[in-house]
Parts: C-alpha cells; sequence; structure tokens
C-alpha cells in the first residue's frame, strides 16, 4: 500500500511573500524520499476546507492580506483547532503565526481576530525587524532564518516559544524567545524559507504526520550536507 | 554603501596612519594649506573606512575636522579627489554632510527626470537618456548604476571635479523605490517615469504595499507629467495631476509572467488609454502602435521597458518628437551593463545576466536563458544585493537540467535550492575568482552567468583582467 500524506496550504494566494513556498516544496520532496507520496490542496477563502489534511502550512502576507483572510479564517478556526488537538502537525509562518495568536491589532488601530491557538497576541510594532536571525530549540538544535516584521508577538505565562534567539529580534524585539509550539503546531517569524535550511524542524513535521497515519513509520536519513554548509554560511552573515 | 574589499584589506597598514593623522591634524586649517588638507582627510577617511568603523563615524570624525570655511566651495572637489578608490557612494556621502543643500541648487535650473521601479530602471534609463541624445540635448546620467540619492550626487561630482561648470539640458536619474522618496524631496522631478512594483529585495523596504507608496510620493512630489505602466496593479493607484500609460496590449500578456499569476491571481486590466503600447513582441521583434522595430535589447521585458522611455521621451519633447527618428535610434540601443552584456574571453562568449529578484530572475529564465550555453549562477548577500536569500525559493529553475557551477557568498542557498528542483550542479566554489576560472576552462564556447549585483560587479571586474570589459566608473 502506498503511504501518502495530505499537505494543505492555507491562503496561498494572499499569504505566500518571501519564498515560503519553499516549505512546501521541501516536506513535498523529503516525504517522497522516505517513500510518502504527498497530496498538495491550496485552501482559499469559501473553498471546503479538506479536514483529512496531514500537515498544515500557512505563510506571511501582508497586513492587506491578513484583513482579506480573517473572515474565512475565523469560520475554519474550530476545525483547525479539532485538527490541532488530534496532534496534526501544522507550521505557520509570521502573518499566519501572528492569526494562530489571539489577534493582531495592526498599526491602524485595528484588531485582526486570531484562532487563539497559541496563547499570544500582537501588536504593529514601531519599526521592522529585519535580518539574518538564528535561533535556538532544545528539540532541533539551531534554527536559522531570515525574519522580516513589524508586529511584536507577545506570549502568555503558559505558552511554550519554539526556540530561544541567539541573534536576532525574535518575537518582540526583546531578543528572548522566536516563535512558539502548541503540541505540534510550531509558530515562527522564520523566512528563508525555514524549512531548507532547517531539515530537523522539516523532518519531525514529516515524522509527526506520517506517524500519526502509520504507526510503524519509521524516518530514514537522508544526505544534507547542502543544507549544513547553507547554515553554517548563513549565521556568520551580518543582520 | 558598497565598500570595496581592498579597503578592508588596507586594515593594518591603515591603523599607523590613521592614528600619526589623528594628531597631527589640524585643528583650524589655513587656506593655503587646502590641498595638504584634502590629502589628509582623504587618507583619514579611508583609514576609518578600513577599520571598518562604520560610515556614519567617519563622516562625523571629517566633519569635527572641517569646521573651517575650505570646504564651502571647494567641497565639491576634495570629494572628487575622493574618488576612484571608495566605492561610487563614498565621495556622495562626504558631500551630502558638507552641503546639504548641494543637490537641490545642482538641478535647480534644469528638468529632472526620474525613472523608478523594482525591475528595469537602469536599462530604461538608458534608453531614456540616448533617446533624447538623438535630439541633441545634453545629458546627465547616473549611469554607474549606484542609484541612491548619494551615487547621484557622487555622479554629479564627477563631472564637477575639475571645477568645470554643471552644463546640461536635462538630468535622467535612475533612482532606489526608497531612494527616490529621499530625492524627491530634495529635489521636485519635473518627470518620471514608473516602471513596475514587482517583489524586490524586500528585506530593504519591508512590504511590496511600502514599495508601492513610495512611488506614489513620487508621483505626487513631479511637477509636469508622470509616465506608468498601466499593467501594474500596485501602479494603478497612482494619482497626479498629469499622468500618461504605457502598456501591453492583452495579445502578448503571456510574455509578462507576474508575481500575482504564480499564485493563480489574474485580474488584469483595463480601460485606461495608453501613449505607447507595445502590441506584439517576436524574437526581439516588437510592434509599438507608432511602428515597428528590431531590437538588440533582449527580451520582451526591455520592449516593454522602452515603450515607457518612448512615452516619457514623447512627453519631454512634445511636438518635436519623431516616433521613426526615435524607432530608428531604439532599434540601436543596448542593454546597460551587467543586462545581458556580452564579454569575450578568448574564444568564449560570456554573458552576463543580473537577477536580483524572483521576478526578474523569472523574466531572464523565461527569455534570455540560452538552452545551448553553460550555465553559471553567482549570489552575494551584500547590502546591495538584499541579504535576504528567501527570494530564490520564488524563482522555479526546473528547466534547467544541470548547472555548470554555482558560486557567491550565498552558493550553497543557491545549491540547496537547486537541489530542491533536482537540477545537477557540476561544482559548488563560494570564491567567485575560483568559480569563474572554473567556469572559463569548460569546453563550450558559449556561456552565460546569472549573477546578483556585486557579485556581477566582482566579475566584471575579475574579467577585464583578461580581456576587455566596457568601463563603468
Amino acid at each position: 500500500m502506498t503511504k501518502s500524506l495530505k499537505i494543505l496550504v492555507l491562503y496561498p494566494e494572499e499569504m505566500n511573500i518571501y519564498g515560503d513556498h519553499g516549505n512546501l516544496l521541501t516536506l513535498q520532496k523529503r516525504a517522497e524520499k522516505r517513500g510518502l507520496t504527498t497530496e498538495t490542496v491550496l485552501y482559499e477563502p469559501d473553498m471546503k476546507f479538506d479536514e483529512r489534511a496531514d500537515i498544515i502550512l500557512g505563510g506571511g502576507g501582508q497586513d492587506s492580506g491578513q484583513s482579506k483572510i480573517q473572515d474565512d479564517l475565523a469560520e475554519i478556526a474550530p476545525k483547525l483547532r479539532k485538527l490541532a488537538a488530534s496532534g496534526t502537525p501544522m507550521l505557520v509562518i509570521c502573518g499566519l503565526y501572528q492569526l494562530f495568536g489571539r489577534y493582531f491589532e495592526t498599526a491602524t488601530g485595528e484588531k485582526i481576530n486570531g484562532i487563539g491557538i497559541f496563547d499570544a497576541y500582537t501588536v504593529a510594532g514601531p519599526k521592522r525587524l529585519i535580518g539574518n536571525i538564528v535561533t535556538k530549540s532544545a528539540e532541533f538544535g539551531e534554527l536559522v532564518g531570515y525574519e522580516n516584521h513589524s508586529g511584536l508577538t507577545f506570549l502568555g505565562q503558559n505558552q511554550k516559544p519554539l526556540a530561544r534567539v541567539k541573534k536576532g529580534a525574535g518575537n518582540d524585539a526583546s531578543g528572548k524567545f522566536e516563535g512558539a509550539r502548541t503540541g505540534n503546531v510550531f509558530g515562527s517569524y522564520l523566512h528563508g524559507p525555514i524549512l531548507p535550511k532547517n531539515p530537523r524542524l522539516a523532518d519531525e513535521i514529516i515524522r509527526l504526520a506520517a506517524v500519526k497515519k502509520y504507526p510503524d513509520f519509521k524516518l530514514s536519513q537522508i544526505d544534507d550536507s547542502l543544507a549544513e554548509k547553507a547554515r553554517a554560511i548563513a549565521k556568520k552573515r551580518p543582520r | 554603501m558598497v565598500l570595496s574589499s581592498s579597503l578592508i584589506e588596507k586594515r593594518s597598514a591603515n591603523f599607523a596612519k590613521f592614528s600619526f593623522i589623528l594628531a597631527t591634524c589640524p585643528s583650524q586649517p589655513e587656506p593655503y594649506h587646502q590641498e595638504k588638507n584634502i590629502a589628509t582627510i582623504s587618507l583619514l577617511y579611508h583609514s576609518c573606512l578600513g577599520m571598518q568603523m562604520g560610515e556614519q563615524f567617519c563622516a562625523t570624525i571629517i566633519c569635527m575636522i572641517k569646521k573651517t570655511a575650505i570646504l564651502a566651495g571647494k567641497g565639491a572637489r576634495l570629494i572628487s579627489h575622493l574618488r576612484g578608490s571608495g566605492g561610487s557612494a563614498l565621495p556622495g556621502l562626504v558631500a551630502e554632510k558638507l552641503q546639504p543643500n548641494f543637490l537641490s541648487e545642482v538641478f535647480a535650473k534644469i528638468p529632472v527626470v526620474v525613472v523608478s521601479g523594482t525591475n528595469g530602471k537602469t536599462t530604461t534609463a538608458k534608453i531614456v537618456t540616448e533617446l533624447l541624445e538623438d535630439y541633441g540635448k545634453k545629458v546627465f546620467t547616473n549611469k554607474t548604476g549606484s542609484n541612491f540619492t548619494r551615487g547621484i550626487t557622487s555622479a554629479v561630482l564627477a563631472e564637477l571635479g575639475n571645477g568645470e561648470v554643471f552644463d546640461f539640458d536635462i538630468a535622467v536619474l535612475e533612482l532606489d523605490e526608497a531612494h527616490a522618496v529621499q530625492f524627491v524631496r530634495k529635489v521636485a522631478p519635473t518627470y518620471s517615469l514608473l516602471l513596475n512594483v514587482m517583489r524586490d529585495q524586500l528585506d530593504r523596504f519591508g512590504e511590496i504595499d511600502i514599495t508601492a507608496s513610495y512611488l506614489r510620493q513620487v508621483a505626487e512630489k513631479t511637477t509636469a507629467m508622470v509616465v506608468v505602466n498601466r499593467e501594474d496593479t500596485l501602479l494603478q493607484k497612482i494619482e497626479a495631476k498629469n499622468v500618461k500609460y504605457f502598456g501591453y496590449s492583452k495579445k502578448i500578456e503571456e510574455l509578462f509572467p507576474n508575481d500575482d499569476e504564480l499564485y493563480g491571481i489574474k485580474d488584469r486590466k483595463n480601460g485606461v488609454e495608453a501613449d505607447i503600447v507595445l502590441e506584439d513582441y517576436r524574437n526581439g521583434f516588437a510592434k509599438y502602435n507608432i511602428g515597428s522595430v528590431k531590437l538588440q535589447l533582449p527580451g520582451a521585458h526591455n520592449a516593454l521597458n522602452a515603450a515607457g522611455a518612448l512615452a516619457l521621451v514623447k512627453s519631454i519633447l512634445g511636438k518635436d518628437f519623431n516616433p521613426q527618428k526615435s524607432l530608428r535610434k531604439l532599434a540601436k540601443i543596448q542593454a546597460a551593463f551587467g543586462r545581458g552584456e556580452k564579454v569575450t574571453v578568448s574564444d568564449k562568449s560570456v554573458e552576463l545576466i543580473l537577477v536580483k529578484n524572483p521576478s526578474g530572475f523569472r523574466i531572464a529564465l523565461a527569455s534570455q536563458n540560452d538552452k545551448t550555453a553553460t550555465t553559471m549562477i553567482a549570489i552575494n548577500d551584500e547590502y546591495a544585493d538584499g541579504r535576504d536569500m528567501s527570494w530564490l525559493w520564488d524563482v522555479d529553475f526546473r528547466q534547467f537540467d544541470s548547472v555548470s557551477v554555482v558560486s557567491g557568498i550565498r552558493a550553497y542557498d543557491m545549491a540547496l535550492r537547486l537541489q530542491y528542483d533536482d537540477v545537477e550542479i557540476d561544482h559548488i566554489e563560494p570564491n567567485l575568482r575560483q568559480a569563474l576560472s572554473h567556469f572559463l576552462s569548460t569546453d563550450n564556447k558559449n556561456l552565460q552567468i546569472y549573477c546578483t549585483y556585486t557579485a556581477m560587479l566582482k566579475i566584471r571586474k575579475l574579467l577585464s583582467r583578461i580581456t576587455d570589459v566596457e568601463k563603468i566608473l
């Protein structure tokens, strides 16, 4: 029997900035190398939401994009929360990371409601936080990427971050924490995109999805020497 | 600011000089010491930069030393004296510190044309310049590709170098979007030509909507006429007193892949009447509503940029504009340096293709990729290139079976990107000199190099040691 994973991409039209498409490509290729076929569903507002998704991906967008999708996101929120509670891995970057929190308050004072999977809220900051970033997490080691956001995200007291900042601004410019993790849902500001240069995180998302569906699934090793070298250079570059 | 690496290399030697100069620098230079002071300040400046102190700090030191009048009227000469070793923006920095009104004074007497947009500025400004020169106009332009306000100051200083008068009929300035905003606050353009808003090095400007707002500000400040690409959805919101459009016909719209369409958004316009329309395009043959021409400029995107240039020149010249004359001239115009520029190295032809953002890279692959050529890709991430590598993931590289050499500071990022598109790579070498030498040893006589801005500058420099490369500065 062919093993397959269904990857659902949230709002690729509005939330697709800064190469986040690379995250999808990385999951597809790395899953296929492990003998898993992948099916990709591009989800846009007012479409039927496919609850059989094994992995959910979401990217960043402009403020204008965020307001366009907020109603639809509220609509599918119960389904997303149910999937999250059942352990479906999700990766949300930047704009959708913010909206997976409780709310995002824009520079004009408009409050865009989030879906509250993360106990976090975001307010528009005075300046953009832009540059190369390196963080460290217990599970994935160093994560390298590029941050570009003006929103400042504040985590609730019991909200687990994804990683600690080693170099860069992170969630709220204080340089402490980056991203958030609740169960198997990962949120982060890291573009770059995050997955190609952080194969451990990519593989964990694949493993979580595969094991949930096929309990006997074992993740095989693949050659990541190019990613290793790209990481080493990226870590040394200026902000 | 682009600093030449040789400055950094001189670091330790300069440290001794710097200490010495600081100790001996006169606090109140006398006029007759001028020549000596020029040399002193020049050395001081380069020493600071050599020690990687940062331009702000260097400039502060210089300003402290130069409180006297020696530079009041002679700043330009001092600064032009500094030219030649610090990258094209350096003298401009010093001039800005010393004479904040420098640019507005220089450009007070002649019409100023600003060409801006994310892609195609340099070549378009070149087309506009050459079309105007064809009518006998003496055109000032910043053809070095240093398209920041400071680079323009430097270009002006280069003209003033020997105390000459700034004697031009019109200025055609290519300006980076964010810097165009700064520039128009100092100098209100008479004309502006707005090409497009595509995903650029977004880390510089933040978001695409912000870039569009920059161009709107340029339009607002423009006094006589704004010429706008009607096909660009983000530029459609431009409002100005006088607007004219250029564009292409529906028939050839598939030649212009844009960001939105990559993600399945097809919201083309549009009812607006365009002054110059590219009606058809095939293999370099461009049919405009004012006549047809065989272009040397590569690609449909350049044919569209030329439509913008024609519309602008028509606005500037009014009844003196002669369509046939300008089309004849257009046929002879070549792309700006590093934009499809071909260099001959012994028996090989090396084509340099500048790529700096996903849309530019996609267009280059669609219109310039020669399947018979051997390919090198060189990706740097200096400030002028953009630090963010995300953009490589917004380009589809699957049309390549293999790439011969991958180089540049971010060679491994590029290699990783190609790996995910199943493109074979023969050789990865971050060092450009070694990579180029390896690449030139290939048997194929037909070579193409896709490179980011600073990688291109470096490659041109390396090539100029072994063959003739047109001087750009």
